[in-house]
């Protein structure tokens, strides 16, 4: 079966981001981007279910602008077969992705879908679900282990209360938590043959899917900067304070 | 603390956008080479060199190799980052794909190297020296052996080593007294003892494979009657495993001021199998092969350890809160000033960053020979291509390797008293960075090299490579532009170099001491005129950048003013190797020997 493995370019996890001056959103210009931590992940399990013969081909995908290539780049590095951008220097947001991937779907009939659990930059966490409501297809979400068996798949997941362990039927979406695998290094062999690996570039207009974002951002702004503390003689003056700032 | 993040940015700079008018022209044979997959081999060595290896950096100091009964352990971790190393193709950076190499151009993979150097010096000894190893058998020995040993070799699966000191003999190479004796079926056996081996014994790999120079029974003295051999640990099976071991032990590792995770060893061959490696008695010539590589590759190392020195001294001028500015408060809310606000912390600081920033440009150049050297179209440009390489190799190699001594030093003045204790991590910078101003030739050893060999050669066609570019810049920018200043201290330095340049060339025919007397101001002079052109050339491509608008107006704008600095406070120091060697060697000498 194949695997379709959507990731996301986003800021780098290292870098610390900065709020435009027009408060209009984060400022992009020459920071360091790179591949969605979870979704480096979903790529990183997709490649260990093929090299265990439970998948035979990787499709990475990705939506976003041209540079996002570099990004589908290091997908080929680590072990994707080939790559779809779907070219758009707009905002998209989680549905308009889900719609797209859908569309992508459709074309490249994957038995499993993986994809991170959330993009570290807007941290969403709703695209993998929203695909599969629109595909009307079996999700396991956070997944901490997951083992295909046949025309199944088990998902553990990790929910507030512990482990929770769903069994899919394929085909089915998984979204990856942070401890289901730990990423490959690209070894430079795979690095200089994934320059020539197909690396196809659509458009949303060639799936038919309106982008136009259905949110408008009104003000982004960095939080506020921790103030410093002050020493209190006694509790007596801490009740105080507390009920003077209405927190007691 | 050793703080450590690939300067990409700059890595950028000066393998897309400060040479591009290299005066070598296109190479097609690079062609594939792009933009993005020179990048996407940047990013994936600095995320292996910053999580894998920097990690190693302090405990591999801290344990150093063991030696027990012969064997010789390496520190903690190294083993399996080594596997890794390798397994990702590491190893193979530069090597020929002919023998499984991934070869990258050489512009691309020294910028790798600064990352291994930075990360963990001790750590790129072992491959460094097989590097060397593959070096010179893919240049001289037989196919046989090629076939043997390059495959394994160049995978890193099988390490290799350079042996050539001996107890009474380093830099005079013409006193060794190995001895191969021919064994009647084609092949040698070698016997002798060797000194500071470098990975000549480890647990990294399964076989070690010891490039070693000896005496034929006939040979005549001196460094005429030296040959080259491969004699490996273990002698390979036809199937390509290691077989029996061939006579080679090591009874002792060295114990090192510095770079404590690279096993130096002691290495006695004892009736040891050996294969001949070019010629009879030419081993020198083909030693060279990998010397002038490796004398390259030692700069690196220098500029490797002064990035990371630099950078954790930044880390700490700003954590370091004490006292106040000299100009009042900076940050008023904080109990007192970071260092970094002060004059002196300053002069340091931005002294190790003009250091890495001229280094990495000048060593960017020389990278870039060595491919036109290797794969341009045009004889001419290849002739060209080697006479800049074997002018600057020295000059890379002393120059770079002061300046990262120089630079681990400045990190531990700014930490202060801090910097003298071994958690803090920057000492060991120190410790570290000495060697390279010491092996593969000491920097006296090169200075006299570029005074005695590359000055002269070919009625001074070398120089040519250097002087004709750097004077067609000065004409080409001449001028009432903002580049004045710069362009007229160039103008300047190169004048003095020029004129040390006669003058060495004059006095040293009459009198040799007259040149080694001046040799090693001399080569400081040189590389700083180097770093110079290389900073004006940066100025004027960055101000180019600003005036059409790029998005990296923060990079340019620190790029110009690093130069600047460089050259208020860093070239001025021209004029004073400039008098220095003008005196010439009489108050050098005139002391007696019993004198001192």
């Amino acid at each position: 079966m194949k695997a379709l493995v959507p990731v996301k370019r986003v800021i780098d996890y290292n870098v610390k981001p900065r709020v435009k001056a027009d408060g209009s959103g984060v400022d992009l210009s020459n920071v360091k981007m790179s591949m969605n931590p979870f979704d480096e992940i979903a790529v990183e399990e997709a490649i260990r279910l093929k090299e265990a013969g439970k998948v035979e081909e990787i499709i990475a995908v990705s939506v976003g602008p041209a540079k996002a290539q570099e990004t589908l780049r290091t997908a080929l590095a680590m072990g994707a077969d080939s790559a779809i951008l779907v070219e758009t220097d707009e905002e998209v947001e989680p549905l308009a992705v889900a719609k797209i991937l859908k569309a992508v779907a459709a074309e490249v009939e994957p038995g499993l879908v993986i994809l991170g659990k959330q993009a570290i930059d807007d941290d969403s966490n709703q695209t993998g679900q929203m695909l599969a409501a629109l595909m009307d297809l079996p999700q396991g979400t956070f997944a901490s282990k997951v083992e295909v068996d046949g025309d199944s798949v088990s998902v553990t997941r990790e929910v507030d209360g512990g482990l929770e362990t769903v069994k899919l039927s394929l085909p089915a979406i998984v979204t990856t938590d942070l401890r289901l695998n730990e990423p490959r290094y690209a070894s430079l062999p795979n690095i200089m043959k994934a320059k020539k690996k197909p690396l196809e570039t659509k458009t949303p207009a060639d799936y038919g899917v309106d982008i136009t974002p259905r949110l408008k951002t009104t003000n982004v702004s960095e939080p506020p900067v921790r103030q410093a503390g002050v020493k209190v003689a006694d509790v007596d003056e801490l009740v105080a304070k507390l009920k003077a700032m209405g927190v007691a | 603390m050793q703080v450590y993040e690939a300067p990409l940015r700059d890595m950028r700079f000066v393998l897309e956008e400060l040479w591009h008018d290299d005066g070598f022209g296109n190479i097609p044979a690079l062609e594939e080479f792009d933009s993005d997959l020179m990048n996407a081999v940047l990013e994936q060595a600095a995320k292996f060199s910053q999580e894998v290896l920097l990690p190693l950096n302090r405990s591999g100091d801290e344990e150093g190799c063991q030696h027990e009964n012969g064997v010789v352990r390496t520190p903690a971790g190294f083993k399996e980052a080594y596997q890794q190393f390798t397994q990702d193709g590491w190893a193979a950076l530069s090597s020929d794909p002919e023998w499984g190499g991934q070869g990258l151009p050489e512009r691309l993979s020294k910028l790798v190297e600064e990352m291994t150097c930075s990360t963990n010096l001790s750590f790129g000894m072992y491959p460094g020296l097989t590097h060397g190893g593959v070096g010179a058998i893919a240049k001289h020995a037989t196919d046989d052996l090629k076939n043997t040993y390059l495959p394994k070799m160049v995978s890193g699966e099988w390490s290799g080593t350079m042996c050539l000191t001996e107890p009474h003999c380093g830099t005079d190479l013409g006193l060794l007294r190995t001895r191969a004796v021919p064994a009647g079926d084609g092949t040698y056996k070698v016997s002798g003892s060797k000194i500071f081996i470098s990975a000549g014994e480890h647990d990294l790999t399964d076989n070690i494979i010891h490039l070693v120079l000896a005496r034929l029974p006939d040979a005549p003295e001196g460094v005429k009657g030296i040959s080259l051999f491969v004699v490996p640990k273990f002698i390979p099976r036809d199937d390509g495993t290691p077989g029996p071991s061939n006579g080679v032990s090591c009874p002792a590792i060295e114990h090192k001021m510095g770079i404590k995770a690279s096993a130096t060893c002691q290495m006695l061959f004892e009736e040891s199998t050996g294969w001949l490696v070019g010629e009879p008695n030419k081993g020198m010539a083909a030693m060279f092969t990998m010397m002038n590589n490796a004398r390259l590759g030692v700069g690196i190392q220098g500029l490797g350890i002064g990035e990371a020195a630099y950078q954790s001294a930044v880390w700490y001028a700003k954590d370091r809160v004490q006292g106040r500015s000299l100009a009042g408060p900076k940050y008023p809310d904080q109990p007192a000033d970071p260092i970094i606000v002060h004059p002196d912390v300053r002069r340091m600081l931005m002294t190790m960053r003009a250091n890495n920033e001229g280094c990495r440009a000048l060593g960017a150049w020389v990278a870039r020979a060595l491919d036109a050297e290797r794969h341009a179209d045009d004889p001419e440009v290849r002739q060209r291509a080697e006479d800049f390489v074997a002018l600057m190799t020295p000059i890379v190699k002393a120059l770079f390797t002061d300046l990262g001594h120089e630079n681990a030093n400045l990190a531990i003045q700014i930490y202060g008293g801090h910097g003298y204790i071994r958690e803090s991590g920057v000492e060991q910078y120190a410790r570290d960075a000495r060697i390279a101003m010491l092996y593969e030739g000491t920097n006296g050893i090169q200075a006299l090299d570029l005074v005695g060999r590359k000055l002269g050669a070919h009625l001074g066609r070398y120089l040519k490579s250097f002087f004709h570019p750097v004077s067609e810049f000065i004409e080409a920018n001449k001028g009432d532009g903002p580049m004045k200043p710069m362009i007229d201290g160039l103008e300047k330095a190169f004048g003095a170099l020029q004129l040390s340049t006669a003058t060495i060339a004059q006095k040293g025919m009459a009198d040799p001491e007259e040149a080694g007397a001046a040799a090693t101001e001399y080569l400081r002079l040189f590389g700083l005129v180097a770093m110079g052109y290389c900073f004006a050339r940066s100025t004027l491509l960055s101000g180019m950048k600003l005036a059409f608008g790029a998005e990296d107006k923060a990079f340019y704008n620190a790029k110009i003013k690093t130069a600047t600095f460089y050259f208020e406070r860093i070239l001025p120091q021209v004029s004073a190797h400039f008098l220095a060697i003008k005196a010439g060697k009489k108050s050098m000498m005139a002391l007696a020997d019993d004198a001192f």
